[in-house]
């Protein structure tokens, strides 16, 4: 603890304050709800280094922040979700046990500990119908925040999830939903990353046993272009009407931290 | 209060406390060593014939994958536990496992193997090699064994399609662990002696999965004909053995009303010829 009297105020705004710049520094993760469940689109040029992750057969996890302390979320997460669908039953673990028990820790290392985590973390969970589909989106201090739809977090999180909200409607194809979540991560003007940097993942409820599966490849071309194509139409019809605001960058501006390198 | 303190970073649970590799087993080992199967207190006496076991699993490998079938008999001693058991469980996208032996510990085994694979996968972001999942459930196996000399004698047959060699694969175990690779097909359970030879007689190398699973139902066919603790199919119920193949599209289980044709046309020909299929003798 630090020498000397701060105020407990002034502790937690410090702490807070530190956790939100280094979350700001990486680029942002958004999640949303899409006709079949849920899809994971984020930004991540590393191939080995995973910002979206299956947790158990429902269940899928996507973080942003400082690698190594949203990893041992991940790992603890996974954990639970097994050790728990091994005691019980696999149809007894789910996001929102999930999400309390990240809370709990992100909560107690907030107040407890020197550094507070900077991370942010989603847990969603794919349902049998949309309406049991469910999305948590958790801060670094333990809050947890009942998302309905879409979450955004990391770099410029506001600007994304507003984009974002504009762009969403219930019940978007796959392709569509993509679309929107691209769209919503790149500044108006900007320029999308390639299909090789982006990572994307769905829960897909019609799927059996498993329902996380990664989109990469071929496939997730295919799926860019669909999307882009179905946008272009009307998409020619607005550009004039918005033009682009080309003084701020397309993502948030690079930070070590996102690598997760080390360096 | 504290007891958080010891905790890496302030974690509130052992659950976030690195155990040091990705086995699931063994984090249950040091996290809630009750759950686990084997258990370390011997029983009073041999349980033997009175809990329920386990009977025949045939496995082969076929054109680009293998195929696993099963019974559906549980025995006790004489009587017959139960007509309609499962032991032929998917293990992972790629593997199925069958048990054969006591069947509640085959189960809770079975179940605590799935999730050792697809823990090692969430924690490492790969996939197992077939070699390595066979040599983890060798040492399960391996740990049940002082349960096996009770009488809890827990036998399973692993079968994976490895996409290094573009084929299936077939691992035998003994009650002390294994693995054994298995080239072509195998047999364990009561029923084995019988359906190895007729899968002997009827198997063919690189014949498609199709056919393969009629070779296995034939194989059953002829177990449960001299095994009492192996049954046959059960037209009057419509009780099928359970059929997993599994190919570079994954593991797949047949439905029932699949498996209800291969079962038709192995019966519709024994009504002609009893003792099934005549291999050629030269």
């Amino acid at each position: 603890m630090p020498f000397g009297y701060a105020s407990p105020e002034q502790i937690m705004r410090d702490k807070a304050d530190y956790a939100r710049k280094g979350i700001a520094r990486g680029r942002s993760v958004v999640v949303l709800q899409y006709e079949d469940g849920i899809l994971f689109v984020a930004p991540n040029p590393s191939r080995a280094l995973h910002k979206i992750s299956e947790i158990y057969d429902r269940i899928g996890f996507a973080a942003v922040g400082r690698y190594n302390e949203f990893e041992a979320l991940r790992l603890g997460g996974i954990r639970y979700a097994d050790i728990n669908g091994y005691t019980y039953d696999r149809t007894d673990v789910t996001a929102r046990g999930l999400a309390n028990l990240y809370a709990q820790n992100l909560g107690q290392i907030f107040t407890e500990s020197i550094k507070s985590m900077e991370v942010e973390v989603v847990v969603a969970e794919v349902g049998d119908t949309p309406e049991a589909d469910a999305i948590y989106r958790l801060t670094f201090d333990g809050s947890v925040f009942d998302e309905h739809g879409t979450a955004a977090m990391g770099g410029q999180a506001e600007a994304v999830a507003t984009r974002l909200k504009e762009r969403y409607r219930d019940g978007m194809g796959l392709a569509e939903a993509l679309e929107t979540a691209l769209t919503a991560l790149t500044e108006p003007g900007g320029e999308r990353p390639p299909a090789g940097q982006l990572e994307v993942a769905v829960l897909d409820r019609n799927r059996p046993h498993r329902k996380f599966l990664r989109l990469a490849g071929p496939r997730l071309e295919r799926l860019l272009a669909e999307g882009a194509a179905a946008s272009a139409a009307p998409a020619a019809e607005t550009a004039e009407a918005a033009p682009g605001t080309g003084d701020s960058p397309a993502t948030a501006p690079e930070g070590d931290i996102d690598t997760g390198s080390g360096a | 209060m504290a007891s958080h303190r010891d905790l890496p970073a302030g974690m509130v649970n052992h659950l976030f406390t690195n155990t040091g590799n990705s086995s699931f087993t063994e984090f249950v080992g040091s996290y809630a060593p009750e759950l686990l199967p084997g258990r370390n207190d011997t029983l009073a006496t041999p349980v033997g014939d009175r809990i329920p076991h386990a009977t025949t699993i045939v496995a082969a490998t076929c054109a680009g994958g293998v195929v696993m079938a099963g019974d559906r008999r549980a025995t006790s001693g004489n009587i017959i536990s139960q007509r309609d058991i499962e032991k032929v469980f998917r293990t992972d996208d790629y593997s199925c496992m069958g048990i054969a032996g006591a069947a509640s510990t085959g189960i809770e085994m079975a179940r605590l193997y799935r999730v050792e694979l697809e823990h090692y996968e969430k924690m490492e972001g790969r996939t197992l090699s077939v070699a390595g999942k066979a040599n983890r459930l060798a040492t399960m196996i391996r740990g049940n064994l002082a349960m096996a000399m009770q009488g809890l004698v827990v036998v399973p047959l692993f079968a994976a399609y490895d996409p290094e060699v573009d084929g299936g694969r077939i691992f035998g175990y003994d009650v002390g662990g294994g693995p054994y690779e298995q080239y072509q097909h195998h047999a364990i359970g009561s029923g084995s002696i019988f359906a190895r030879g007729a899968l002997k007689k009827l198997y063919r190398e690189g014949a498609s999965p199709e056919d393969t699973v009629l070779t296995l139902i034939q194989a059953l066919y002829d177990a449960a004909d001299d095994d009492s603790a192996t049954g046959g199919p059960d037209v009057t119920r419509r009780i099928w053995p359970v059929v997993a193949v599994i190919t570079a599209d994954g593991f797949r289980r047949l439905s029932d009303e699949e498996v209800a044709q291969y079962v038709r046309t192995t019966v519709d020909g024994r009504m002609n010829n009893p003792d099934g299929p005549v291999a050629p003798l030269r």
